[in-house]
């Protein structure tokens, strides 16, 4: 016989002004093993708690059952209350009083029947109450950090500096990401490679951070704490340990290709280093275009690199390494333009996306810095800029603002006219958004110093008309039509996730929205987290945010690496699935729901007579288990409870309000 | 009227700020000068249009319009714009700037009435005649 205490709050008159205290506690005495009620103005006081542990002691209860405000609020302080006086902090049940009954109900009447029938299901729920004992969970003391952009670097060089291992993967040749390819940035014009680069190399040179670059995460296996992670290091076909960096290979290769980083603005080789300050600094072979791996012949840089390190035999080398955190980095695309003809992008040369004009606009870059038209080489005397193209667009782009945009446009009026003295640049916009330190005044430098001039009105058409380009468009603010002749026309395309964020969510067990940004697990007061334990988010994956906010994010999600790896041990939630093997038919449905990936199939040997049979079940790993109960739900023979919610006590709840 | 790349880059924008001392470029088209004007129903454009077709160079639309003598040179607008213009000095330059047309508001001594000319000071129809008449 479990002998079950009540204990009701008033929390001031947050609920006594509603619910009649008196007529609950008689009626909580007379339900089924109840041996004690009480009330106390706030329960979660110290004289408040201290009468509860003194009420359990003197009346030797066994169940307690707190109706107060939500578990949300109080659970965690009553749990202690009730460890502290011999419980198993388990058996304790919240009725919930307040944010489901006094505050909703203003009529005292229907209140105080609703508290009745809540501290009924409670009572009935908490005899049924059996001990937990969350587990303990070993962690390893290293972390993964997946994309090596900005965000990527922050992170890594932040867990590194706290002493920590970190594993720093880069698909691409290079780190730097995205950042790298920008010309200065907004709203100091510091240039962008000058901040950028000396991250970089402490990144290189940081004892704590081992670097792969041109390789991809394939699986990630475990749970917080325990993750194992399949890292493929793509060849390069460059002995890195031989290599110098000289460069003769990729001068000399007869290849020549599109430059990603160069945003198809200028050519690089098969052999090839990104950027001048790549880190590493030696070369990769693009084997989808190379001719020795096209046709079998050439050989070129392998004959002339002088430290012979060219080997075209070299095979991706495959890691499995364990960590206990992990940090998703992996950035942005910008929206493909193929639905927006109107734009005239890809049919003259002169229209322009933002990424390319950052490189036109770039010392480094295909022009060495000199704003040139790529049709004639001829430096523009007026330049359209569009933005909100494919953002804000709920038909056929994104429903979202891409954030950046307005003071990029903004920076590329002001360098437009910074580099070409008199030229004429031109913005046409729908809003301009500029919430951010000094950005306000940056974009009123761009109209009041640099003679930009801003059109509300989006662009309906461009064409060309001999060597210009014919801009057909509104001024919304004056009503007036607006036909201008420009000599180049620069859209600010809607960055947009990873064409692989999805593949990469679910190969990671994270959520993504309906725009394939990763979901934070709370949009304000979680805003690293993912829903999985022990994985957080940095940077753009997460959604349009630009460099300040993604370093800050970044640095963010290190504290939270560091704070977990910092722990010995972790405790587990001890209300997790647990299946009943003998009642379990094998069928797996629970592993088809299971959003955490938490249940495996399993053999199982067992006598039935004389025979031995082998059949599967299913078996949950309690470090993955969030503990939602998916899986009790789809279990069609009752084989799978969720400890602390089996379908015992969610039943004898029901029948407490019902019968 | 049309906007244009020529409207956009014409003189018009510099010549109505050097006249009236006032940075019309940065008017971002709140509204305000128009929600307080007292004169807004004898108005043909409002104040805030009559910056905005400013900074479009929309010439011809501003000198036609009425609101730039209807304007009573109240300051409610100066005292209230949150980027600090003050539009009575802005519609003083665009009246700078039509009485110096030329070609256009000359005047003819053929024109004025003997009536009026036994009226008026000799010295300052003088006067006009030398700076209207160019």
């Amino acid at each position: 016989m479990k002998r079950v205490g009540v204990f009701v709050c008033w929390c001031g008159s947050n609920i006594a002004a509603t619910v009649d205290i008196e007529r609950v506690i008689a009626a909580a005495r007379k339900m089924p093993n109840v041996v004690y009620a009480s009330d106390n103005k706030y329960m979660c006081s110290e004289l408040g708690q201290a009468s509860i542990r003194e009420s359990i002691e003197k009346e030797n209860i066994t169940r307690v059952v707190i109706a107060s405000c939500s578990p949300r609020m109080h659970e965690n302080t009553f749990r202690k209350t009730v460890a502290a006086a011999g419980l198993n902090p388990f058996y304790l049940e919240i009725a919930n009083i307040r944010e489901h009954c006094s505050w909703v109900h203003k009529e005292g009447e229907v209140g105080t029947v609703k508290a009745i029938s809540l501290v009924r299901t409670a009572v009935a729920k908490a005899a049924r109450n059996e001990p937990l004992t969350p587990s303990s969970l070993q962690i390893t003391k290293r972390a993964l950090v997946i994309g090596a952009g900005i965000a990527g670097i922050q992170a890594a060089l932040d867990i590194a500096d706290s002493g920590y291992q970190v594993d720093l993967v880069e698909k691409e040749p290079s780190i730097g990401g995205r950042m790298a390819q920008l010309d200065k940035t907004f709203p100091t014009l510091d240039c962008s490679a000058c901040i950028l680069t000396p991250k970089m190399v402490d990144v290189a040179q940081h004892d704590n951070i081992t670097l792969h670059t041109y390789s991809v995460v394939e699986k990630v296996d475990g749970y917080v704490g325990n993750f194992t992670a399949t890292i493929r290091k793509k060849s390069r076909g460059i002995d890195m340990e031989k290599c110098t960096g000289c460069g003769i290979c990729y001068e000399k290769c007869p290849v020549k290709v599109d430059s990603e980083f160069e945003a198809g603005m200028a050519k690089r080789r098969a052999i090839y280093v990104p950027f001048p300050q790549a880190v590493p600094n030696k070369p990769v072979i693009d084997r989808e275009n190379c001719r020795y791996f096209t046709q079998g012949k050439c050989k070129v840089c392998q004959k002339l690199c002088p430290a012979g390190a060219v080997d075209y035999e070299l095979e991706d080398e495959v890691l499995t390494v364990e960590y206990g955190a992990i940090v998703v980095a992996t950035g942005f695309d910008i929206l493909d333009l193929q639905a927006y003809g109107e734009y005239g992008y890809g049919k003259h040369p002169d229209v322009l996306t933002s990424l390319e004009f950052e490189r036109l606009v770039n010392a480094s870059g295909p022009t060495g810095g000199k704003i040139l038209r790529p049709s004639d080489g001829k430096p523009p005397r007026t330049v359209a800029f569009i933005q909100c193209v494919g953002s804000r667009d709920q038909a056929k782009g994104k429903a979202y603002c891409s954030k950046v945009c307005c003071m990029y446009t903004a920076k590329h009026a002001i360098l437009l006219r910074e580099k070409v003295p008199g030229a004429k640049p031109i913005v046409f916009y729908i809003d301009v958004r500029t919430p951010g330190k000094d950005y306000e005044e940056f974009y009123n430098r761009a109209t009041d110093e640099y003679g930009a001039t801003y059109i509300r009105g989006q662009v309906g058409k461009v064409y060309p008309e001999g060597d210009r380009l014919i801009i057909r468009g509104v001024d919304s603010l004056s009503a007036r039509p607006v036909e201008l002749e420009v000599d180049m026309v620069v859209l600010a395309v809607a960055v947009t996730a990873r064409a692989d964020a999805a593949g990469v969510g679910r190969m990671l067990g994270i959520t993504t929205n309906a725009h394939q940004f990763f979901n934070e697990a709370h949009p304000k007061l979680r805003p690293v987290e993912t829903h999985s334990a022990g994985i957080y988010l940095a940077g753009m994956c997460q959604g349009p945010k630009d460099i300040p906010e993604a370093v800050a994010q970044a640095s963010a999600a290190a504290v939270k690496v560091v704070g977990l790896l910092n722990k010995d041990s972790l405790v587990g939630n001890p209300t997790v699935a647990n299946v009943d093997e003998s009642m379990c038919s094998g069928c797996l449905e629970c592993t088809q729901v299971c959003p955490y990936d938490a249940i495996k199939e399993k053999s199982i040997t067992e006598r039935r007579g004389r025979e031995t049979l082998t059949r599967t079940v299913a078996e949950v790993n309690e470090g993955l288990c969030q503990g939602c109960g998916a899986c009790s739900v789809a279990c069609r023979p009752g084989a799978n409870n969720l400890k602390g919610f089996t379908n015992e006590q969610i039943l004898a709840e029901v029948d407490a309000v019902c019968l | 009227m049309k906007v244009t790349t020529d409207t956009i880059c014409s003189d018009l924008l510099k010549e109505v700020e050097e006249y009236s001392g006032e940075k019309v470029a940065s008017c971002i088209q709140c509204g305000k000068c128009s929600g307080g004007c007292p004169m807004l129903e004898a108005m043909d454009l409002l104040p805030h249009q009559v910056m905005r077709l400013a900074q479009l160079g929309l010439k011809e639309d501003i000198m036609k319009s009425k609101t730039l003598w209807v304007c009573a040179s109240c300051f409610t607008c100066a005292a209230r714009c949150q980027r600090d213009l003050d539009l009575s000095k802005v519609m003083e330059g665009f009246r700078v700037i039509q009485l110096r047309q030329k070609g256009g508001n000359t005047m003819h001594p053929r024109q004025l009435t003997p009536e009026q000319l036994k009226d008026a000071p000799q010295q300052a129809i003088i006067s006009g005649f030398r700076k209207y008449s160019k």
